[in-house]
């Protein structure tokens, strides 16, 4: 439709608001309350304009006024700048004038709009309003209600988006003010949402509090790197240090929005405790001796020396989900193409096979959140995992009639809003599965030993049937007490449904970008199954040599080292003592290599135990290169700053060992563009891949083949199996079906718990415990089961409890949660002194625990 | 003050109504003593128009309203049978919400119509359900007034205990809930989008526009009729005895009566229930059948016509009639049945003070020019009052009245110009801003000197101190 | 202080009468207002559980409206108009006479706890000008005699005046057997039966 703007006739896309149709045009309407990723409410009234629909010109809001045809707009005339001058003039009659010691100074829309049109000098003489001068309302974020404007964006944000109503309008009129209840701080793993969009400097976030000015300021787009949902950020440096993170707003992932973790956790990058040189100890004979820092020459020599005195099966990479896609693809090159060993597994146990994740049809975020379409949750909590696309699903949930159909062992941060919320007990997911889809379908169903209701069943699978638009399952491991089998044949049951899709919910940063670059065993880049490539082709011309046999995943590999026949063991980004599931086997795994080398970029738990050479590695503000999202979706990482000392970037450093191994082997490979450029070449998925596809779409970026409902995907068949691309990976079906399993484990004994891990936001991870802005946050460690269970037990709300298991135990207060069904028990993952891994052996499927008083 | 006491220390007539000899629609049982008992209410006609409605067709009943032309008696003086009118069809449920949150400076009618006879509004909210198909009504009552409170909970519980509200209301398969809801002191709450979000127990802020009317967007979301407690007081009457006979009293524009609370320097002040649209202010202000004439020895000096939201009237506009039209035409609105007598003795700067401090403290704070704008022009005038004042401040009211509500308005007190149409434009999102605009710019047409004075002198102009108590 | 189990039982049938449960916030507030006299932290945050509401949301609610008080008041309140119509009855003279008289400042408390003023806007008595409410019970045309009466009256119990956060001395309760339903908004609905009269009728 057209509308006539100023006197020249626009475009304007029916529905929308008049501020979006001017500005689309050219004409910005100034604004303090309006976001375009929230509702508008109309309140600051800076957007006053006059509109003419045919009764005459009258002033009307901009942000509230959806276009219509013919509608005549005067964003320039006397009425309209008189109110606008108006409103700025109200606005400033009480805002201290403390713009020089302001954070916002600079960027703050409200000392811009003052610049532009403000009046010259102040026609109050009155005493501006007081408040105490700024107050934390969370851990991070302070509060200057002087400042404050009230335009309702923060308030809004953690009601309307975040859904964390922590934060409210409190009083009334002139003396209204942002506040939280006392006690009860802005809790919200989002809080750092509200200071970006905060039109003035009323909310700072402490990282960055008078650390600079934003004229000092340079920015690049990059990508979040520490969950797989790829948030797009800007990053924001001076003087080579990273300063500050913004969200940036990419339409198809995560709308400008980012978690705090997001956000805050370049302050690990800052740490004094970073790596900065490769280092080296002597840990002969059991004893180590004191770090030694070494040339970069040394190290490498040391590690290639190693590698090349040992057959190729008796060396395992580890890791790599932090790494770019360049890295990836060079790390999988010198282990596979240089080196000659399959051992190599990005996913520490806490993964799905990739030929599941890979193989089934796949689907994006927006196909998710598609209006009136049905979601089913196999998976882990978007909000404590995934945070930006748990904003997203929230969205679709409450504003765009999405419907969640949860298949979870324990409440989740969306089962307030889901329609049905199924709680299997755990083990028995893919039975539940089996039972939905038999249902959904019209076919005879037995709940079995799922613990769930027939009637739950039926009505979730009503719902199922209904949903004529598709089906999107998030899949992923919502315990990681229970084997990734469980899940991935729950997943197999329910690709039987027609047009169901999967967005993958693994959470380990790019874990997505590894799997289509190969760093899996079995896998080759672009989902090419190791015995499925032919001799000739650009793969065989890039690589001088293949592995000759499947290799090992991490649990076998951790296995093998702990028998002793494995010689050398790089962990590249891995802790295998926090994150593999299985803390006894990763103990003895790394006991029992001989060699354990690791790249990273701080020393962690298991290469103090365990490692004689360490590689400093650069960060991810630190190198160039691009990452692959859950959705398949590839957007570039960006250097900002350099790293420290001499830290080198994860795809020099393979290449170096190439080098080294293989003379010749990386030729041309000086550049993570030249990288990209093999890795298009040599893997059909990546083809899309081109440097013009990705300065196309600097901020959406470029989603790989086979992503997305839009993209070319394996098929599916009624029988369950998913049927991969032109070279099928990894095996078709999981090791055990479900429906063939006799196995289904039985309800626990008297007095036992069937155990349920979970991860949560915050835990004691590597960088997290080097982020101020974090620390104290991670949940401490909770036994958790449901009241009823409290009830029959001996043992009363907040005891001092052991968790015990066949394979370890962890200590835990003991805690009723709603959340629990029955039966089970629920402790976090990681969480500060109480490792959860340490009750779990690595090829159970569930995990049985009793809780003891201490 | 002993003969006011009374049982749970509430006062117990109904004080400043006036009985006197005029048509009685809705102030009927006022001179009972039980007036608020169902004993008296079914002695005296009680329930007869809910039979009479029940009778006939919730269609017939609602063509009835239409015919008699009830205007809406919360302020803006909306037809009723109209805005039922604006019900999408097919959107069910529908509620009714009945606004009893009166609180508008002077206004005092709702409170006596709900503690003297709750059972008359109960019967009108039941007429209006029956009419509409509306399934659950909401009785919102002021927060401040816990014997209106307490007079329509005893009433509701009697009604249904009777039979008359509830399941199966008279043995028919009329069936709907009366639930009575009250507030906690806040004057924009009376505002009707506002009362939704406080009855949806929110903050009672506006809610932005469009959608214009709660008929099509209210409670919940659903389509809504928000009818004034004295609006629905007229339904039993008017079912008794028919839009024909309703349409004899008032004028043909305007027909009926209206509760009027008259207040100030006045011998006789009072609420009286007036034949709308046929008296004049003088008669009000001057009739012995009502107040009879300015408090002895004084000469009218300035009046409000409609409550605190209204722009001011002077002598010139004594004849104009009861009535929304010619004094909306004159410059200001009847609003909500509140009329303020000012005599000679009124400082006219601390008049305009005392309202536009009300708004400033009565501002809900949502949009800007009203919760900045209010106040600034509290403390300006606050300061004249203290002799603070500066050259330039009845320039920077005027002003800061048009950034608030901006066009020929507070133009109009520079030129002289004299009538402005009334309501006026606003860059608010609702009237409260505005309403704090009208005593200033009222009282700056009229009495610039008064200000220029108190700003020349700077210093503190004693004003006549009131005898307090003095007999009225 | 939580409310009591006789106060949360009200609550409960108080928002059952309700389509949604948020809808009782205000009543529910005035109810904790009632047991305590004001608005504790615990209460608050109990109402916001039994309607579904951070305790956030509630103060934020509560605080837009001034009947609501966060600290310990008097056991009476007295609220002295001062809004036009008693502005010209003396209203203001009657409240700088109340503060004299009590020896508190407007908002204060006296210091045996029995007493706070407060500034009142129109409380709909305008034509009994100048007007206060006593924990919201009207007087009328009070002179600055009436005014210490009344003080004195309050502070020797004479008044049955209940103290401060008691309104209405009668709750609204409606029969099990007589309740005609609350009709949620999402349930979506057919006209009520006795609409369809219309045809019935058209057609006989």
């Amino acid at each position: 439709m057209e509308i006539t703007v100023d006197g020249v006739a626009v475009q304007a896309t029916p529905g929308e608001m008049l501020i979006e149709a001017c500005e689309r045009s050219g004409t910005y309407i100034p604004r303090f309350c309006y976001h375009s990723r929230m509702s508008p409410v109309g309140m600051c009234r800076m957007c006053l304009v006059e509109v003419d629909t045919g009764r005459g010109f009258a002033l009307q809001p901009s942000c509230m006024v959806p276009v219509s045809e013919g509608m005549k707009v005067s964003t320039e005339s006397e009425v309209t700048k008189k109110a606008q001058d108006g409103v700025l003039e109200f606005l400033l009659i009480n805002h201290p004038l403390d713009c020089p010691v302001c954070d916002k100074g600079g960027e703050c829309p409200l000392q811009d709009q003052t610049m532009a049109y403000g009046p010259g000098e102040t026609r109050f003489v009155e005493e501006k309003r007081h408040f105490a001068k700024p107050i934390a309302i969370s851990e991070t974020v302070y509060l200057d209600r002087e400042r404050c404007i009230l335009c309702d964006r923060c308030t809004r944000f953690a009601d309307e988006v975040a859904g964390d109503a922590l934060i409210q309008f409190m009083g009334r009129g002139n003396h209204t003010e942002v506040n939280t209840f006392p006690d009860e701080p802005f809790a919200s793993y989002f809080s750092g949402n509200t200071v970006q969009i905060c039109p003035v400097g009323a909310l700072t976030a402490a990282p960055y509090r008078f650390k600079a000015r934003p004229w000092d300021l340079t920015e690049t787009l990059s990508t979040a790197w520490v969950d797989s949902v790829g948030a797009r950020v800007a990053v924001q440096a001076s003087r080579n240090r990273v300063l500050r993170v913004l969200g940036a707003d990419a339409d198809a992932v995560n709308w400008g929005w980012l978690t705090d973790k997001e956000r805050f956790g370049f302050e690990a990058l800052n740490s004094a405790e970073r790596l900065t040189a490769p280092m080296l100890r002597d840990a002969a004979g059991g004893g180590v001796s004191e770090w030694q820092e070494a040339g970069w020459g040394e190290a490498l020599d040391r590690i290639a020396g190693a590698v090349g005195a040992v057959p190729p099966e008796r060396v395992a990479v580890l890791g790599g989900a932090r790494l770019t896609n360049e890295a990836q693809y060079m790390w999988a090159k010198l282990a596979k193409g240089v080196i000659g060993t399959d051992n190599v597994d990005a996913q520490l146990g806490d993964g799905l096979d990739p030929a599941v994740v890979l193989g089934l049809p796949r689907a994006t975020i927006d196909d998710a959140c598609r209006p009136g379409g049905t979601v089913v949750l196999i998976g882990p909590d978007p909000k404590e995992e995934l945070g930006t696309l748990y904003l997203r699903l929230r969205h679709g949930i409450v504003n765009d009639g999405v419907k969640l159909i949860e298949v979870t062992p324990c409440e989740t941060g969306l089962s307030h809003l889901a329609q049905h919320s199924l709680r299997p007990r755990p083990g028995t997911a893919a039975q539940l599965v089996s039972a939905l889809v038999a249902a959904a379908v019209g076919d005879g169903f037995e709940a079995g030993s799922t613990g769930v209701d027939r009637s739950e069943i039926e009505a979730a699978a009503q719902c199922l049937a209904e949903a004529d638009d598709g089906v999107t399952a998030v899949l992923g491991r919502a315990s990681l007490a229970e084997g990734a089998e469980v899940v991935e044949a729950a997943a197999m049951e329910l690709s039987a449904l027609p047009s169901v899709r999967f967005l993958p919910a693994l959470r380990r940063g790019n874990v997505m970008g590894a799997l289509e670059a190969g760093l899996a065993p079995e896998l080759l880049p672009g989902r090419v199954r190791l015995d499925g490539v032919e001799d000739e082709g650009s793969l065989a011309e890039a690589w001088p040599r293949r592995p000759a046999a499947a290799g090992l995943d991490a649990a076998s590999v951790l296995r093998a080292a702990a028998r002793g026949d494995i010689d050398v063991l790089v962990l590249v980004g891995a802790d295998p003592l926090n994150d593999f599931i299985d803390r006894d086997l990763a103990y003895r795994g790394l006991r029992g290599a001989s060699l354990v080398a690791a790249v990273d970029m701080f020393l962690n738990d298991s290469a103090t135990l365990a490692a004689e050479i360490v590689l400093a590695a650069a960060g991810p503000t630190e190198c160039d290169g691009t990452f692959t999202n859950l959705e398949g979706r590839v957007s570039p990482m960006s250097r900002k700053v350099t790293p420290p000392g001499t830290s080198r970037p994860d795809w020099m450093i393979a290449a170096d060992l190439a080098e080294r191994l293989k003379p010749g082997s990386t030729e041309g490979l000086d550049s993570p563009q030249a990288i990209r450029a093999e890795l298009a070449r040599v893997s059909s998925v990546h083809s899309s891949l081109t440097e013009q596809a990705l300065q196309e779409n600097p901020v959406e970026g470029v989603l790989l083949a086979g992503a997305g409902a839009t993209g070319k995907a394996g098929g599916w068949r009624r029988s369950g199996r998913p049927t991969m691309g032109r070279s099928p990976v990894g095996r078709t079906e999981p090791a055990t079906g479900p429906a063939g399993r006799e196995d289904l484990p039985e309800p626990p004994p008297d007095g036992a718990f069937l155990l349920v891990a979970t991860r949560t936001m915050y835990d004691d991870g590597t960088m997290l415990r080097h982020c101020p802005s974090s620390q104290g946050l991670a949940p401490a460690a909770s036994a958790r089961i449901n009241p009823a269970d409290l009830d029959r037990s001996s043992l009363g709300e907040g005891a001092a409890v052991r968790v015990v298991s066949d394979f370890g135990h962890i200590e835990a207060t003991l805690t009723a949660d709603r959340g629990v069904p029955a039966g089970s028990l629920r402790v976090h993952w990681l969480a500060p002194g109480s490792p959860a891994n340490s009750l779990i052996a690595a090829g159970t499927d569930v995990t049985a625990v009793e809780v003891e008083a201490r | 003050m002993d003969q006011q006491m009374a049982v749970n220390g509430y006062i117990a007539h109904a004080p400043g109504y006036v009985h006197n000899d005029g048509p009685k629609l809705i102030t009927s049982r006022f001179t009972h003593d039980d007036s608020f008992t169902l004993a008296r209410y079914e002695a005296t006609g009680g329930y007869e128009g809910l039979r009479a409605a029940l009778e006939t067709t919730p269609a017939a009943v609602h063509d009835e309203v239409r015919a008699a032309t009830l205007l809406g008696r919360g302020g803006a003086g909306f037809p009723a049978g109209v805005k039922w009118g604006f019900l999408p069809p097919g959107k069910h449920p529908y509620y009714l919400v009945v606004n009893g949150d009166e609180s508008e400076p002077g206004t005092y009618k709702d409170r006596l119509l709900m503690e003297r006879d709750p059972h008359q509004l109960i019967e009108g909210c039941l007429i209006a359900c029956y009419a509409l198909g509306l399934q659950q009504c909401f009785l919102y009552v002021r927060g401040e007034m816990a014997l209106a409170q307490e007079r329509i909970a005893a009433a509701l519980n009697e009604a249904y205990e009777a039979g008359y509200v509830g399941r199966g209301i008279c043995g028919t398969d009329f069936s709907v809930d009366i639930v009575m809801a009250w507030g906690a002191g806040a004057y924009i709450v009376g505002e009707e989008t506002a009362l939704i979000e406080s009855l949806e127990g929110r903050r009672g802020m506006p809610r932005l526009k469009p959608p214009y009317f709660p008929a099509a967007v209210g409670l919940y979301g659903q389509p809504t009729i928000v009818n004034n407690v004295e609006t629905l007081s007229n339904l039993p009457w008017m079912m008794v005895n028919g839009a024909e006979a309703y349409r004899r009293y008032g004028s043909e524009s305007s027909p009926g009566t209206r509760m009027f609370a008259v207040s100030g320097h006045l011998r006789r002040p009072g609420v009286y229930e007036v034949e709308h649209g046929v008296t004049t202010f003088r008669e009000l202000i001057y009739g012995d059948n009502f107040c009879q004439g300015i408090r002895d020895g004084h000469e009218l000096k300035m009046f409000i016509p409609g409550g605190g939201s209204a722009p001011w009237f002077f002598a010139e506009h004594l004849d104009l009639p009861l009535e929304a039209r010619p004094v909306g035409a004159a410059g200001s609105m009847l609003g909500s049945g509140a009329i303020v007598i000012m005599d000679d003795t009124t400082d006219a700067v601390k008049a305009a003070w005392r309202v536009v401090k009300f708004f400033a403290r009565e501002s809900c704070g949502k949009c800007t020019p009203c919760r900045e704008g209010t106040t600034w022009l509290e403390q300006i005038l606050r300061r004249i009052l203290d002799g603070e004042g500066r050259p330039s401040d009845i320039d920077l009211l005027l002003d800061i009245g048009d950034n608030i509500s901006p066009g020929p308005y507070p133009v109009a007190a520079h030129n002289g110009q004299e009538a402005v149409p009334f309501p006026p434009r606003q860059t608010t999102i609702c009237p409260l801003g505005p309403s704090a605009v009208a005593p200033v710019v009222s009282t700056i047409r009229r009495f610039r000197h008064e200000y220029e004075a108190k700003i020349t002198r700077r210093d503190p102009i004693p004003i006549e101190v009131v005898p307090v108590g003095a007999s009225q | 202080m939580t409310l009591s189990p006789a106060n949360e039982a009200l609550a409960a049938e108080i928002i059952s009468w309700f389509p949604r449960s948020r809808s009782a916030l205000i009543p529910l507030l005035h109810l904790a207002q009632e047991q305590d006299g004001y608005l504790t932290d615990d209460a608050m945050r109990h109402i916001g559980e039994l309607v579904g509401a951070t305790p956030a949301e509630v103060k934020g609610t509560a605080g837009f409206y001034e009947m609501f008080r966060f600290e310990p008041v008097g056991t009476y309140m007295i609220n002295v108009c001062t809004n036009i119509s008693c502005l010209l009855w003396g209203g203001e003279e009657l409240l700088h006479h109340a503060a004299e008289s009590l020896g508190v400042e407007v908002g204060g408390t006296t210091d045996d706890g029995m007493i706070t003023l407060e500034e009142a806007e129109c409380i709909a008595a305008c034509t009994e000008a100048p007007c206060l409410q006593v924990n919201y019970r009207y007087r009328g045309r009070v002179t600055h005699d009436d005014f210490d009466r009344l003080v004195d009256d309050l502070r020797a119990s004479r008044l049955d005046i209940p103290r401060h956060g008691a309104l209405s001395a009668v709750r609204q309760s409606i029969p099990a057997e007589r309740l005609a339903g609350v009709i949620p908004p999402e349930q979506a609905r057919e006209a009520p039966v006795w609409l369809g009269r219309n045809d019935v009728e058209v057609a006989g």
